[in-house]
Formats: C-alpha cells, sequence, structure tokens
C-alpha cells in the first residue's frame, strides 16, 4: 500500500521566504568559499613557481571569469561571514522571533552589498594609486 | 536523502474544472491537490470556482463547500474548526497552515490546496502521520521520575510553570514539521521540529526527572542535529509558537552538561 502512495509535492510548492532562501544561500555560498579557497591556493602556487606561471595567473584574474570568480568568492565570504554572525546569536537562543529574524536576515543582505562594494571599491582605488 | 523532484507515481497532472454555476460578483479559483487509492491514476489539481458571496470566511469552509455542492468524493480531515484539533493542517498558498483559520481573504488570487508536504499521501488532502506518531512515541511525552508518587500534586513554582508556555499549546497538526526541508530529506533519522518541542517540553518540565535520558536520546547528528535553523518552523506555526527556538534550548543544554 505504502509503495503505491504517491508523496506529496513539497519544494515545488512550497511558497520561498528569506529565511529559507538566506539558509540555502549560506551553504551555497560555504560551497563557494571552498572553491575560492582552491583560488588562492593556485595564486600562491603560481607566485611560488616563478614569473612565468604567476604572469599567467595574473591574465587569468584579470580576465572577465577571473574577475567574476573573484566577485563571487568576496559576495561568498561576506555573506557567509555575516549569516554566520547571525547563525551565532542563534546559537545562544536569540534572535528567534519572526520579525526579528526577517529583520536580521534583510540586514545581512543589505551589509553584504554594502561591504562588497566597499571591498571591491577600495581595492581599485588602491591599485589606481600605485599605478 | 534530498531529492529535489517527486517520484514518477506522484507527479501532478492537470485536473477537471469546476465553473460555478451561479454568476456571482466574486469568484474565487481554489485548486485543489487530488488522489484517489482507488484508480492507477496519478495526483491532479482540480479547480473548483466558488461564488464566495455565498460561503464562509475560512479556506475550510470553501473545502466544506465544494464537499457538500460539487464532488463529495473531495477528501480532508477537519473537526473542531476552530484551530485547536489541528486535523485540517495543509499547505495553502504555499505555506502550511489550518484551513479553518487561514481565511481566503488573505490569498490574493487562486488559492492552492496541497497535502501537507512531502508526506504519503492516503487520499487527496489527508496524508499518513505513522510516522510522525511513532516518532513521538519515542520521545516519551509523558511524565518520568525516579522518586514514588506523592500524596498530592506535584507542585511547581510560578517560574517553573512560566517555562511551559509557548511549549503546551501544540496541537501536533505537523504544519513545522512538514514545513522543513531537512525534515524533507531526512524524514526517517531527524525527528523533525514538532518533536522536538514536544521533546523539550518535557526536559524543561520542574517535575520531569528523566531530563538527562531524554537529553541521551537526542544526542544524535540526526535525530536533534539536523535542525539547521532554517526557521520554515516558527514561520509556518498557525499556534503561533517557535519550534526553532525550544530546538536552540535544548542545543544549548547538551552543551552545558558536557
Amino acid at each position: 500500500m505504502e509503495k503505491t502512495r504517491p508523496l506529496s509535492p513539497h519544494l515545488s510548492i512550497y511558497r520561498w521566504q528569506i529565511s529559507m532562501i538566506l539558509s540555502i544561500l549560506h551553504r551555497i555560498t560555504g560551497v563557494g568559499l571552498g572553491i575560492g579557497t582552491l583560488m588562492i591556493s593556485y595564486w600562491f602556487i603560481s607566485i611560488a613557481s616563478g614569473p612565468k606561471s604567476y604572469s599567467t595567473a595574473q591574465w587569468f584574474f584579470d580576465s572577465i571569469l577571473g574577475k567574476i570568480l573573484i566577485f563571487g568568492f568576496t559576495l561568498s565570504l561576506v555573506f557567509h561571514l555575516l549569516n554566520g554572525i547571525r547563525h551565532l546569536f542563534w546559537d545562544i537562543g536569540l534572535g528567534f522571533e519572526i520579525s526579528t529574524s526577517k529583520k536580521s536576515g534583510w540586514t545581512v543582505v543589505m551589509l553584504t552589498f554594502i561591504f562588497t562594494l566597499i571591498i571591491w571599491l577600495s581595492a581599485y582605488i588602491i591599485k589606481n594609486t600605485y599605478e | 536523502m534530498v531529492e529535489f523532484t517527486l517520484p514518477k507515481n506522484s507527479k501532478i497532472k492537470k485536473g477537471k474544472k469546476h465553473p460555478s454555476k451561479g454568476v456571482g460578483k466574486t469568484n474565487k479559483n481554489f485548486k485543489v491537490y487530488r488522489w484517489n487509492p482507488d484508480d492507477e491514476k496519478n495526483p491532479q489539481l482540480d479547480t473548483f470556482e466558488i461564488n464566495l458571496d455565498d460561503c464562509g470566511p475560512m479556506v475550510l469552509d470553501a473545502l466544506i463547500k465544494i464537499k457538500n455542492e460539487i464532488d463529495p468524493t473531495l477528501t480532508f480531515r477537519r473537526s473542531c474548526r476552530e484551530g485547536v484539533c489541528g486535523s485540517c493542517a495543509m499547505n495553502i498558498d504555499g505555506t502550511n497552515t489550518l484551513a479553518c483559520t487561514k481565511s481566503i481573504e488573505e490569498v490574493k488570487g487562486e488559492v492552492s490546496i496541497f497535502p501537507l508536504p512531502h508526506m504519503h499521501v492516503v487520499k487527496d488532502l489527508v496524508t499518513d502521520m505513522k510516522k510522525l506518531y511513532e516518532q513521538y512515541a519515542s520521545i516519551k511525552p509523558w511524565l518520568q521520575s525516579n522518586s514514588t508518587n506523592p500524596s498530592k500534586e506535584r507542585s511547581q513554582s510560578k517560574q517553573e510553570r512560566a517555562k511551559l508556555d509557548g511549549l503546551w499549546e501544540c496541537i501536533l497538526c505537523a504544519c513545522c514539521s512538514t514545513s522543513c526541508p531537512s525534515y524533507w530529506w531526512n524524514p526517517d533519522r531527524y525527528l523533525g521540529p514538532a518533536v522536538l518541542l514536544q521533546a523539550y517540553r518535557w526536559i524543561a518540565d520542574s517535575r520531569d526527572e528523566k531530563t538527562g535520558e531524554r537529553l541521551d536520546n537526542l544526542e544524535d547528528p540526526f535525530r536533534l542535529y539536523r535542525c539547521h535553523t532554517i526557521m520554515n518552523c516558527t514561520s509556518a506555526c498557525p499556534k503561533g509558537l517557535n519550534p526553532a527556538k525550544a530546538i536552540a534550548e535544548t542545543k544549548k543544554l547538551m552543551h552545558e552538561r558536557r
């Protein structure tokens, strides 16, 4: 009997809410951090391997794809850090009211974009002053 | 395990349309999940057009109207019609809630009605709750003591009693557990928010003397720790309770006793 009984729909019909979206984004950005760490390792290895490999790495990171990857890495890093702090508050039992968790969630989203923008702007300012 | 898509026999097909007979000014479409165990067909989504001028204010009123006037085979659980029994828990307009306390007016556009998510369907909106009740039994939801029974009732201070507020009100409708993606992916090993809130209800009870054993039972990577604070449970609870917080308090106790 149980085998013939259908499974009721779940992910496909459940309304996406901020709490749920940020939770899955925490996972995804966690994976992003893993990929980003590999990227940084590659960059370090390229430095250690001499000027030729380093210039190849620099060419890659300066390409559009490289920039998109680094931008994604920055976003992941900032989001995961901020949302991680949100999780620490939950771990001590704070911020569980629906209104509070919505507010803290939107704060994380806003700060993620603001901090990422600040990091990239300052990176460009530093780059321009030294060139 | 994580399975984003439905099994073949569970895929939802287009269903029948039941247009309203009279010309109502305030007609509203109700899309209702249907599955009949007596035929071999897949589940389908039937559309019922309801004249709201001639219907009660709650989603349950519409379902009863459909059953009375359009299709008597429509199957759903209901009893108290005032949010006390938890029978009419279902997925309405994308979130889990009780049909009897969800007003039709709250829903913009069509009202979609599905059974509680990621459960085995018995018929239409009725799901098999057996597994959840077994999990509920596994946490021994009754007062346990080592000492001999007192001659009078077990007394509690006002502060001790206050700790049970927000826990005893749970009606076990399973809106929370079936809203939880963690419970969707691990329904066999993760207890889910409803049962964990109940577990904490006994852990927090000053009269219960088996707190240690209760925590031991939950000390498991799956039973308790599959909760990742997704918070769907708290958003869904039709009684305004906070299962996510109850789980967090349990985790805190786990840490404190180390």
